[in-house]
């Protein structure tokens, strides 16, 4: 077990600096990151002396070196709007992020597990086709037009909600919402499958001609199994929330990383770019280490790496 | 001995074909069986036909502005007129054009956008797959990074850097997609590679390149039918999510994205103009799923979901 988490760790650090040279490369694929950084209107002597202050005349190792060595101690330079630290900017804004993906996350949890459940002990019932239509209409809605829509029904013809910011706590209702619907139809679909594929299993059968009651097989049997998928579906979907509210915080003022992230690209600030992108996938990427391990952990039958 | 080879090759390519096609038949006549199929069917034929007739369709030029006509209401509430079925901008420009062209945009970038990642998604995935090694070390290693990075993060990042252009979004989606194709070509080549007629095929002395094309890749066509619909539908909804943003196609294109953006200023004073892209988009992808899922269904037997 011990040599299986050192080579997810291995792997993870090798995705870390994947990222970095990813990141790195992306800003040079026109060929002159400082025209790409500069407004159009810049003068060439501008665009000049600003690639001298940025170190892009230097040879692109050298370049990669330093980039590296920086990033790995957090600095990614200093905004182009702001002039202050980019990554300080990131971290002030990463609470509102969580709460954002927290709430959406136990939202998603709370509608979707007990659809799945209800769905999968009773496949066709009506409970199951409301389970199905989540699922496909989580898949189906862009969530930045649902989110419009929403606004335009809930805060300006209802004026029940707040649109935008978030001063009060109902302001989080309305951005969880939306963000938890794509995973809520996930988590209905995979615990509605795992609850027919264990249902189908010899263990079961045998539960249920030694004389258990249903009630037991349930709750025993069956939710005790179906904890090892919904981890794993759990632990991915955070991330996922984490990484993909950007839309949903932009268009509801939500002060978090996604926001500043989409408002980096308008202002065409790289700096505050980059070490958004890559602060975030660090935290995608840890978030799918930490559920690879505890899947292992829950899991007696999976022993990685043991001959 | 020849000449018999060449025999047993015309075969097999007769087979694979006559099984493609029984399966697909065999599948039809499931489709009325299956409600959800024959709504998403429909559904994807609407755009498909929209897309492909536009300028017939649609009653007016997408592009023609009209500033004393702006901002009219759909024909069923006050002020509209079946003039202009679904209203107009905010440039007086009508609705339902607009919606019709934005089907051509969309599908043409969900198609090539499908055609590249699946192309190349083919060739690494059946490269990493079949020769193993540290050929498929290498490409599973980029495999994985692009997939464990947040996706619309990475290709609004790209899209800005790039600027807006038809090719480039293309580019952009075909690339960044083309993972995904690779992981699935993988897994199933090896499990594929693993059955017995490919072994029986090794060992009547048939060499990489004939067993990769008659053997496993005729195999392979229905998970990869399945996912292309899937992330055609996927495209479309991140086509709207750059356009959203001014990143996607220029912004002169009618592109369901693009329109959704215009009418984001204007949300209490004409909220239709960002309604009905929306509308278009989640009726399409929800076809598109509906249709993936029945395909899954008929073409992947592995795959089929537990019927009542």
């Amino acid at each position: 077990m011990k040599r299986y988490f050192l080579s997810r760790l291995i792997q993870s650090v090798f995705l870390l600096f994947g990222v970095l040279l990813l990141v790195f490369l992306m800003v040079r694929m026109t060929g002159d990151p400082a025209r790409l950084m500069m407004s159009r209107e810049a003068s060439p002597e501008e665009v000049e002396s600003f690639r001298e202050a940025m170190g892009f005349n230097r040879p692109v190792l050298v370049q990669f070196w330093d980039f590296f060595t920086s990033a790995i101690v957090g600095d990614f330079g200093r905004s182009l709007h702001f002039k202050t630290p980019a990554m300080k900017m990131v971290l002030d804004r990463l609470p509102a992020t969580l709460q954002l993906a927290c709430v959406a996350l136990l939202l998603a949890i709370l509608v979707a597990i007990p659809l799945g459940l209800i769905g999968g002990f009773n496949p066709g019932s009506t409970v199951d086709s409301l389970g199905r239509m989540v699922t496909l209409f989580g898949q189906s809605i862009p969530n930045f037009w649902l989110a419009l829509i929403l606004i335009i029904f809930f805060a300006v013809r209802l004026g029940w909600l707040p649109s935008f910011g978030r001063d009060e706590w109902t302001s989080v209702i309305l951005p969880a919402f939306v963000l938890s619907l794509p995973t809520m139809g996930r988590i209905v679909r995979l615990t509605r499958a795992s609850v027919l594929e264990i249902r189908a299993e010899d263990f079961i059968r045998t539960a249920y001609s030694k004389g258990l009651e249903p009630k037991v097989i349930y709750v025993k049997h069956v939710l005790g199994n179906i904890l090892i998928p919904l981890v794993s579906v759990l632990g991915v979907s955070f991330g996922y929330l984490l990484g993909g509210s950007s839309y949903i915080e932009l268009i509801f003022s939500w002060p978090g990383m996604g926001s500043l992230f989409l408002q980096a690209i308008g202002w065409r600030d790289f700096p505050l770019v980059q070490a958004t992108a890559i602060f975030v996938s660090v935290i995608v990427i840890t978030l799918n280490l930490l559920t690879d391990i505890s899947y292992v952990i829950i899991d007696p039958r999976i022993r990685y790496g043991e001959e | 001995m020849a000449k018999n080879r060449a025999v047993q090759t015309n075969d097999s390519f007769l087979d694979i074909e006559r099984t493609f096609l029984n399966r697909m038949f065999y599948a039809s006549r499931f489709l009325w069986r299956d409600k959800s199929a024959i709504i998403g069917l429909l559904l994807f034929l609407t755009v498909v036909v929209a897309a492909i007739f536009s300028s017939q369709l649609s009653p007016y030029d997408p592009l023609e502005q009209n500033l004393w006509n702006n901002k009219i209401p759909p024909a069923w509430s006050v002020g509209g007129s079946w003039n202009h079925p679904l209203g107009t901008d905010s440039l007086g420009r009508d609705m339902l054009s607009r919606i019709i062209y934005g089907a051509r945009v969309s599908l043409t970038i969900g198609f090539f956008g499908v055609l590249l990642a699946g192309g190349i998604g083919l060739l690494m995935g059946t490269i990493a797959g079949y020769y193993g090694g540290p050929v498929d070390a290498v490409i599973m290693g980029a495999v994985n990074l692009i997939l464990s990075l947040p996706y619309l993060l990475f290709v609004v990042f790209i899209a800005a850097i790039l600027g807006r252009s038809l090719l480039n979004v293309v580019l952009i989606f075909g690339i960044t997609n083309a993972p995904i194709f690779a992981r699935v070509t993988r897994g199933e080549v090896l499990r594929i590679r693993e059955s017995g007629y490919i072994e029986s095929a090794i060992s009547s002395g048939a060499r990489g390149g004939r067993i990769i094309f008659d053997h496993i890749l005729p195999n392979m066509i229905g998970p990869f039918v399945t996912l292309a619909t899937f992330e055609m539908s996927a495209m479309i909804f991140y086509e709207a999510s750059l356009g959203f943003l001014g990143l996607s196609v220029p912004p002169t294109v009618p592109s369901w994205g693009n329109i959704l953006a215009s009418g984001r200023t204007y949300l209490t004073s004409a909220p239709w103009i960002a309604t009905f892209p929306g509308l278009a988009i989640m009726f399409t992808s929800l076809g598109m799923n509906l249709l993936g899922d029945w395909l899954r269904d008929v073409l992947d037997p592995r795959l089929r979901r537990a019927r009542k």
